[in-house]
């Protein structure tokens, strides 16, 4: 496929990936965490959104500042940091979500010195009045912060701009996941992984030279694929940094057509208003998309969104795909699953840390499922 | 009769008995010059359980949560934090914990909620549940966690859940933050109006405010009493006397009790009664008790002559009240709420360590490292350095749980503190 190599060629190294566009000298360069980072103010600053993953180092110095019961994706961000591997930052955003996530921020910012740092903390209630004017609020504090700490102004039409790409960049990714349901065999679920997860970190206008090409030559294919036989399923749960856990579901006969993932549909989903104040727009789209369990829009949301997703792929089963000691995560899981059960729909939990379990307990596992489907 | 109908009926008449009880134990209370803590809360709790009688509300509230409005609308405050550490205290929490993973819940979540969660369903533990809830107040300033507890909650309980949402401070409290929590305050009073069938007294509210503010400072003046040698009370002394803070905080009742006790504390303090026999060495400790070892780790120390005599969680609810306007608390709550120990950066935390090495004259930390509390425990290596570096005062780490005890090592811990203890006296030689 046209350009997917580029995606590949990132995730291996997204340091290296970095360091190139830093040298290239277009825009400076902006590690964040989280898709509650507004992107789009970071680019209309002439600035690139570089979503900061664990680099997948031996976790070693981050010993010294986190207890081991502290996430994977937490120790191995300062881990990257500490070892010097995020020189090419300009600076560093944190919005606010979880309890790992929040001392991350402080204790990168006592220890990790070079890049600016900032914090977003944004309401954790998303479904009163307040916490809207709250979220709209914060966005300009934001805009402000990084306005001063980039020393340029973030024009209105800039922003304005800068929502059109990312709704584009969001709309082409949404379109994958639409064919991926519908042609299961057109794409791998590794080869669509990596796609999203690399277009948290490409630059932005590449991204939007590559996608359409991707888009098209996939819409072309997509008559021409055999009807994969695996049984449909969809994943959910927060960061994937584990992309051989799609072949390994395919293997055992499987196919994802669907997620609820932090580094999938949570990623992409909900589009910001082109019209009208483009504040508004941006606050709006994080008040109405699915939310992440760090956040509340009500008590049975997750749920009926879970199921929701579930139906319209015409799913039969759900992976949940946690990783260790994410809390939000953790306590959702119950209640996710007790709805699941009450539809009748069957569900399976992995528990990953730096690793995946080995290939082969992993692979008897979703066996022993899907044949159970 | 259907069974159900027997057991709802059976309860009933236990809760009108309770109720009566109560009543007779209040009266009692009354008499009584010394109260002691065991007997406030007894008439506290068989209150609360009888609430259904009495025709009193109740609302079960986090522990950092604005409880004054509560009091002020006559509702009966019920802490789910409070109840995790009477959970632990009786050593019950490793099987209400196997409980809660057998519905699902991870063993890595916090054991507070864990064990809550249990509970709620068994009605088990050392005081047989929690009254049932009329509603649910949850403030997010001590953590995430606690909104996903109290979700479970208000889905398991079916009743109305009202967050308290106080953004993080990482380096200072924004104007943006003040309005968005004070619009808050008024959102909870319509809250509480609704869920109560009345409107909220505001001078009432007032008065409640100025007893809270009287309490905290009284509590803080007890913790204060410490700073002499020997120390007349140490932390351990301290996590039992909380409660009322915690749980009372904005009654009269708290407020004679703490006066009481100041006046009990200053006393050892004249006469020279300190609370190991031998004081050589102070301490301060830090996060939540680990509740399963405090008798075992107040005598450990007290073998080595170290008394606990100050600690960063018994201070956190006296902590803000450089925030509070007695004559404005209503208003002053936002921000007094916002910034509490557990809701700014760790480098505001060292700074707030620092002073407290400072004003009781400690040698050495002990730091809690709580698998069940990740903002109170990830970043204490951190703060551990800023000490060592601005003080030269070494930190303990102990590996525990505040309530699950079923990985806690006694003859590891045993070592750890024996190895730390050695180091100190040979520094302070």
């Amino acid at each position: 496929m046209t350009g997917l190599e580029e995606f590949y060629e990132i995730l291996k190294d997204p340091a290296a990936y970095g360091r190139k566009l830093k040298s290239e000298g277009r825009r400076r360069i902006v590690g964040y965490f989280c898709s509650y980072t507004p992107e789009e103010v970071i680019y209309a600053a002439g600035a690139h959104p570089f979503r900061l993953f664990g680099m997948g180092d031996t976790i070693h110095l981050a010993d010294a500042h986190f207890q081991a019961y502290c996430c994977s994706l937490v120790r191995g961000a300062l881990e990257g940091a500490l070892a010097g591997r995020l020189e090419f930052l300009d600076g560093a955003v944190f919005p606010h979500t979880c309890d790992s996530i929040q001392r991350l921020s402080d204790v990168w910012r006592m220890n990790v010195k070079g890049p600016f740092h900032l914090d977003v903390v944004l309401p954790v209630k998303l479904d009163t009045d307040s916490a809207k004017a709250y979220m709209s609020d914060v966005l300009h504090k934001f805009i402000r912060d990084l306005e001063s700490q980039l020393n340029v102004r973030i024009e209105k039409e800039a922003l304005r701009d800068a929502m059109g790409v990312f709704n584009r960049i969001r709309g082409h990714l949404g379109r994958l996941y639409e064919m991926k349901s519908a042609y299961p065999g057109v794409i791998s679920g590794s080869d669509l992984h990596a796609i999203v997860k690399g277009s948290m970190i490409m630059d932005r206008d590449r991204l939007l030279e590559i996608l359409p090409g991707i888009v098209t030559e996939l819409e072309r294919k997509k008559g021409e694929v055999p009807e994969p036989a695996g049984k449909r399923l969809v994943m959910a749960g927060g960061i994937c940094n584990h992309p051989d856990i799609y072949r390994i579901i395919e293997e055992a006969g499987g196919v994802v057509v669907g997620d609820d993932l932090c580094t999938g549909s949570r990623y992409f989903e909900g589009i910001a208003k082109a019209q009208g104040d483009p504040v508004a727009a941006i606050a709006e789209r994080y008040m109405s998309r699915p939310p992440c369990p760090a956040k509340h829009a009500g008590l049975y949301d997750r749920a009926r969104h879970l199921v929701d997703i579930v139906r319209e792929k015409k799913a039969q089963g759900v992976v949940f795909f946690f990783l260790k000691f994410c809390d939000p995560h953790a306590f959702d899981y119950p209640y996710l699953k007790e709805a699941l059960d009450r539809t009748g729909i069957p569900s399976i939990m992995v528990e990953v840390e730096d690793q995946l379990p080995s290939e082969g307990q992993m692979q008897t596992r979703f066996e022993t499922f899907i044949e159970m489907l | 009769m259907t069974e159900h109908k027997k057991t709802k009926s059976m309860s009933l008449f236990r809760e009108i008995l309770l109720f009566l009880l109560s009543r007779v134990r209040r009266f009692l209370l009354h008499f009584k010059k010394h109260r002691k803590m065991k007997d406030i809360l007894t008439v506290y709790y068989m209150e609360a359980k009888s609430a259904r009688v009495s025709g009193r509300k109740v609302a079960w509230i986090t522990s950092g949560g604005p409880v004054e409005p509560l009091i002020a609308m006559d509702v009966i405050p019920v802490y789910p934090e409070n109840h995790g550490a009477m959970i632990g205290a009786s050593k019950m929490g490793a099987g209400l914990c196997e409980t809660s993973e057998a519905m699902g819940y991870s063993s890595d979540l916090c054991s507070y909620a864990r064990s809550d969660i249990a509970c709620a369903t068994v009605n088990g533990g050392p005081i047989g549940g929690l009254p049932r809830p009329d509603m649910l107040v949850c403030c997010n300033n001590i953590c995430g966690t606690v909104l996903k507890w109290y979700e479970v909650q208000a889905r398991y309980f079916n009743v109305p859940l009202f967050i308290f949402d106080t953004p993080f401070c990482h380096t200072g409290f924004s104007e943006e933050v003040r309005r968005y929590v004070r619009r808050q305050l008024d959102e909870y009073v319509l809250f509480l109006e609704e869920a109560c069938g009345r409107k909220m007294d505001h001078g009432r509210l007032s008065n409640v405010g100025k007893l809270s503010l009287e309490a905290q400072r009284l509590w803080q003046a007890v913790l204060d009493t410490t700073v002499n040698r020997p120390a007349p009370m140490s932390a351990f002394d301290a996590f039992y006397h909380l409660a009322l803070i915690v749980t009372l905080r904005g009654t009269r009742e708290a407020v004679d009790y703490y006066r009481r006790l100041l006046e009990r504390m200053k006393d050892r303090v004249a006469k020279g009664i300190g609370a190991i026999p031998d004081e050589k060495y102070r301490l301060l400790w830090d996060n939540i008790p680990v509740w399963h070892r405090t008798r075992w780790l107040s005598e450990k120390f007290a073998s080595h002559n170290a008394c606990l005599v100050a600690d960063t969680y018994t201070s956190a609810w006296c902590g803000s009240m450089k925030y509070i306007d007695e004559n404005n608390f209503f208003d002053s709550m936002a921000e007094a709420y916002t910034r509490i120990y557990l809701n700014i950066g760790v480098d505001e935390m060292a700074r707030t360590v620092l002073a407290m090495v400072d004003k009781y004259d400690v040698d050495g930390i002990v730091m809690h490292s709580n698998r069940s509390c990740k903002p109170y425990s990830l970043g204490q290596y951190d703060i551990a350095k800023v000490v060592e570096k601005e003080r030269g005062i070494p930190s303990l780490i102990i590996e525990a749980d505040m309530v699950d005890d079923r990985s806690f090592s006694e003859s590891q811990v045993a070592t750890r503190i024996d190895a730390f203890m050695e180091m100190i006296k040979a520094s302070k030689q």
